[in-house]
C-alpha cells in the first residue's frame, strides 16, 4: 500500500528525503539516545539545516512556506524512525506558533529565524503542578514593572526544558479567568530563570523534562506576544496544530511498531511455520494495518482542511484522540505478537508501547478531546 | 569551473532488481532511486564549483530517470539534460557512452565527474569510454580531488594506499564512495529543483546516426548465479598440504 497516496509531487519528495535521513543518519541511532537519555541536539540542528524546523512558516522569518499537510507527513515520517525526533520537531512547532501567528514584526524577527533554521530549541509551557487539564486555572504570575513584567512561580512537565533557549510561558496577568492570562516569550539564562531536575519518566528518555522555575525574573514588555489577556486564545489556537502534530508522531510510532511486528511474524516459527501462516496473527495484523491507514488519512485529512483556511478544530481533536489510541493498541499488540521477545529489551516494541502511552494524555487528555467534540455535537 | 556531473536514475538500489522478458532489468514500473553511488559525484561537483562555478547532470535513460536529474538538482547545482529516445533501449555501454559523450559535446566544460560505476547493471567501463570519445584524459577512482593550478589533483585509491595524479583540464573524474559525505537535499532545494532548467535531448538533437545507437552486444539469455556448494573441509593429517596443493592446482589458482 502506497502510504504517500494524495501527497502532492512536492510532499513526496520531501517525505523522501526525510525518509532517506532517517534510514541512514537518526533512526540506527535513535535507541541509543533513548538508552543514554540524551537529546539528539545535533541531530535536531541537522534537520534544521535541511529546512525542517519551520516548514509550514512564513519564508520572510526563516520558515519554509510549504503546507501544513508536508509538516505533519515529515513529522510522520521522523517519528517512525525516531519518535523524540519528532517529538522535539513538534513541540519546537508549537512553541513558535504563538509568536508567528500573535507576535509583533520586532517579536517574530528577533525570535522566529533563529528557531526556524534549528539553532534554537522552542518550549511550550502552559501546565503546572495543580493545572493540567484545567489550564485556565493556572498560578504562575506575571506583575507590571519597569514597563515589562515580573515573572514568579513554576510550570510543571515541560519538555525541552533545559535545553530550549525560547519558551512561551502563559501566566496570570489579571483575573481568574480565562482572560486574565498572556503569553510571554522568556530566554534561557535570565535572572530569576531556573530549572528543576530532570524527569524521569515511562519513556521519551531522549526527551528532556523538567520543571520551570521563576523567582522575580524581569522579562522586557516587548516579549510580550499578542495583547495582554490574550494568552488563553494563543495557547489553545497552538494546541489546534498540536494537537495534529501529536496524531502524525502517533501515526508514525504505530508504523514503526507494525512494520517490526510484521518483520518478525514473517520470521518466527513455531508449529514447523511462520506464526504469520496463523490466522489469529494475520487478524491482529490486519486491525493494525487499517486502524494506522484510517488514523493517517483522519490527520492528513484535517491538515487539508486546516491549509484550505477551514475550521479543522474538530478535526484535530479527533485525529489526536484516534490516532494516540490507535498507537496505544497497535504498539500493544506489537508487544504481543513478539511474545516473549516483545518484552525484551533487545526488540523495540517494549519501547513503543512506553512510548505510545503518553499520547492519550499530552496535548489534552484523550478524555478532553472526546469532551471538545463532544462539547461541539451538542452546540451544533 | 563549470563542471558535468553523470548521474543514473537505478532501480531499487536497496532491495532485489527484476528482470524483464528482454533478459535486460525493468527500469520502467518499479521504485527507483539516483544511484547512490552518483550522488558522491554531486557532492563533489558542488564542493568543486564552489560558489562561482555550474554544474549540470547528465543522464540517458527513459522518462523516469529525469528524476535523479531532479534529486541532484534539489542537493544543488544548476541545470539537466536528460537523453531520452526509444532508439537508445536496450542501449549496452558503447551506445550509451556515445549518447551521453555527445550530449557533453554541446557545451565546453572544465570537467566531466563519474561515479566509479553503476549499481544496477554495469561493466565499469563507460567513463573512461566517455573520456575516449571526448578526447580528454581520464583520473579514476578518485578518493579525494581538489582544484590545483589551474587543473585537477586527485588521490587515486590503490589496493593498498593511493597515488597522487594531475591533470590538466578538461578532464574527467570517477569518484569512489569515500571521496565525500554526500549532503540531504534542503526543503528549499528540492522546491528550488522544479524551477531549474531541464533540456530533453533525442538521437537526433545529439547528431547521432542510427547506427551510433544500435548496440553491438545482444543478450541472449540470462541464468541465476548457481548457487554456492559446499566447501571440502580438509582433516589435519600426514597428507593435508599435499592435498591442499592439488586442489589449488585443478583449480588453476597455482
Ligand atoms: C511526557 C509529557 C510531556 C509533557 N510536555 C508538556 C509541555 O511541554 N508543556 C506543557 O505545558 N505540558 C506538558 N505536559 C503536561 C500535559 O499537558 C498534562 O499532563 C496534561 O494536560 C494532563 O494534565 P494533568 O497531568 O494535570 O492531569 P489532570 O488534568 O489532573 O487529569 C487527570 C485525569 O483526569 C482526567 N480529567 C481531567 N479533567 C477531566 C474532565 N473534565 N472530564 C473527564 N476527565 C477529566 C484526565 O483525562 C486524566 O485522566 C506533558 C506531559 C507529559 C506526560
Amino acid at each position: 500500500m502506497d502510504r504517500d497516496f494524495g501527497l502532492s509531487e512536492d510532499q513526496r519528495e520531501v517525505v523522501l528525503a526525510v525518509r532517506e535521513f532517517m534510514a541512514e543518519r537518526a533512526g540506527p541511532v535513535a535507541a541509543g539516545f533513548e538508552e543514554r537519555h540524551e537529546f539528539p541536539r545535533d541531530l535536531f540542528r541537522e534537520l534544521g539545516g535541511m529546512g525542517l524546523a519551520g516548514i509550514p512558516y512564513d519564508e520572510a522569518y526563516g520558515g519554509g512556506g510549504q503546507t501544513f499537510l508536508t509538516y505533519l507527513a515529515v513529522l510522520e515520517e521522523v517519528a517512525r524512525g525516531f519518535f523524540s525526533l519528532a517529538l522535539a520537531l513538534s513541540v519546537h512547532h508549537l512553541s513558535a506558533f504563538g509568536v508567528h501567528a500573535f507576535g509583533s514584526e520586532e517579536l517574530k524577527r528577533r525570535y522566529l529565524p533563529r528557531l526556524f533554521a534549528g539553532e534554537w530549541l522552542g518550549a511550550y509551557a502552559l501546565s503546572e503542578a495543580s493545572s493540567g487539564s484545567d489550564a485556565a486555572s493556572l498560578r504562575c504570575k506575571a506583575e507590571r514593572s519597569d514597563g515589562g513584567w515580573l515573572l514568579t512561580g513554576s510550570k510543571r512537565f515541560i519538555t525541552h526544558a533545559g535545553q530550549a533557549e525560547f519558551y512561551l510561558v502563559m501566566a496570570r496577568t489579571g483575573d481568574g479567568s480565562p482572560k486574565g492570562i498572556s503569553a510571554l516569550v522568556v530566554e534561557k539564562g535570565w535572572d530569576g530563570f531556573d530549572f528543576g531536575k530532570l524527569e524521569s519518566k515511562m519513556g521519551w528518555s531522549a526527551s528532556p523534562m523538567r520543571e520551570l522555575l521563576f523567582e522575580g525574573c524581569q522579562v522586557p514588555g516587548e516579549n510580550l506576544v499578542g495583547a495582554e489577556g490574550q494568552g488563553f486564545t494563543i495557547a489553545l489556537a497552538g494546541l489546534d496544530c498540536g494537537r495534529l502534530g501529536i496524531a502524525a508522531c502517533s501515526v508514525g510510532l504505530a508504523q514503526a511498531a507494525f512494520e517490526a511486528a510484521l518483520g518478525f511474524a514473517k520470521e518466527r516459527q513455531q508449529f514447523g511455520k511462520a506464526i504469520i501462516e496463523f490466522e489469529g496473527l494475520q487478524f491482529m495484523l490486519a486491525d493494525m494495518a487499517t486502524q494506522i491507514e484510517a488514523a493517517r488519512r483522519l490527520y492528513r485529512d484535517a491538515g487539508r482542511v486546516r491549509d484550505a483556511g477551514g475550521d479543522y478544530s474538530t478535526g484535530a481533536s479527533m485525529a489526536k484522540l484516534f490516532a494516540s489510541d490507535t498507537a496505544m493498541r497497535v504498539t500493544t499488540d506489537a508487544v504481543q505478537i513478539h511474545g516473549g521477545y516483545g518484552y525484551m529489551q533487545e526488540y523495540p516494541v517494549e519501547r513503543f508501547m512506553r512510548e505510545a502511552k503518553a499520547l492519550q494524555i499530552v496535548e489534552g487528555t484523550n478524555q478532553i478531546q472526546r469532551m471538545v467534540i463532544g462539547r461541539r455535537l451538542a452546540e451544533a | 569551473m563549470k563542471i558535468a556531473v553523470l548521474v543514473k536514475y537505478i532501480p531499487n538500489p536497496e532491495g532485489t532488481p527484476e528482470m524483464g522478458s528482454d533478459f535486460r532489468l525493468k527500469r520502467e514500473g518499479v521504485e527507483a532511486a539516483l544511484d547512490p553511488g552518483d550522488e558522491h559525484g554531486v557532492e563533489a561537483a558542488l564542493q568543486l564549483a564552489g560558489a562561482d562555478g555550474e554544474v549540470t547532470y547528465v543522464t540517458m535513460g527513459p522518462e523516469p530517470a529525469a528524476a535523479a536529474i531532479r534529486r541532484a538538482l534539489s542537493m544543488g547545482g544548476h541545470k539537466g539534460v536528460h537523453v531520452k529516445d526509444d532508439a537508445l533501449k536496450g542501449a549496452d555501454a558503447l551506445v550509451t557512452a556515445k549518447a551521453l559523450a555527445a550530449a557533453l559535446k554541446r557545451d565546453q566544460y572544465d570537467l566531466v565527474i563519474t561515479g566509479v560505476e553503476s549499481t544496477d547493471g554495469y561493466t565499469g567501463t563507460l567513463p573512461m569510454t566517455v573520456a575516449e570519445l571526448l578526447g580528454i584524459p581520464s583520473a579514476t577512482f578518485a578518493r579525494k580531488l581538489e582544484a590545483k593550478d589551474g587543473g585537477i589533483s586527485i588521490e587515486r585509491q590503490t589496493a593498498g594506499g593511493y597515488d597522487s595524479v594531475e591533470c590538466s583540464l578538461p578532464a574527467l573524474v570517477t569518484v569512489t564512495a569515500g571521496a565525500n559525505e554526500p549532503r540531504y537535499p534542503t526543503l528549499k532545494g528540492i522546491m528550488a529543483a522544479k524551477q531549474k532548467p531541464m533540456d530533453t535531448l533525442s538521437v537526433s538533437d545529439l547528431g547521432l546516426s542510427a547506427e551510433d545507437a544500435t548496440p553491438t552486444q545482444e543478450v541472449m539469455g540470462i541464468e541465476p548465479v548457481p548457487a554456492k556448494e559446499a566447501g571440502e573441509i580438509l582433516e589435519a593429517g600426514d597428507d593435508t598440504a599435499a592435498r591442499v596443493v592439488e586442489f589449488l592446482r585443478s583449480a588453476k589458482v597455482i
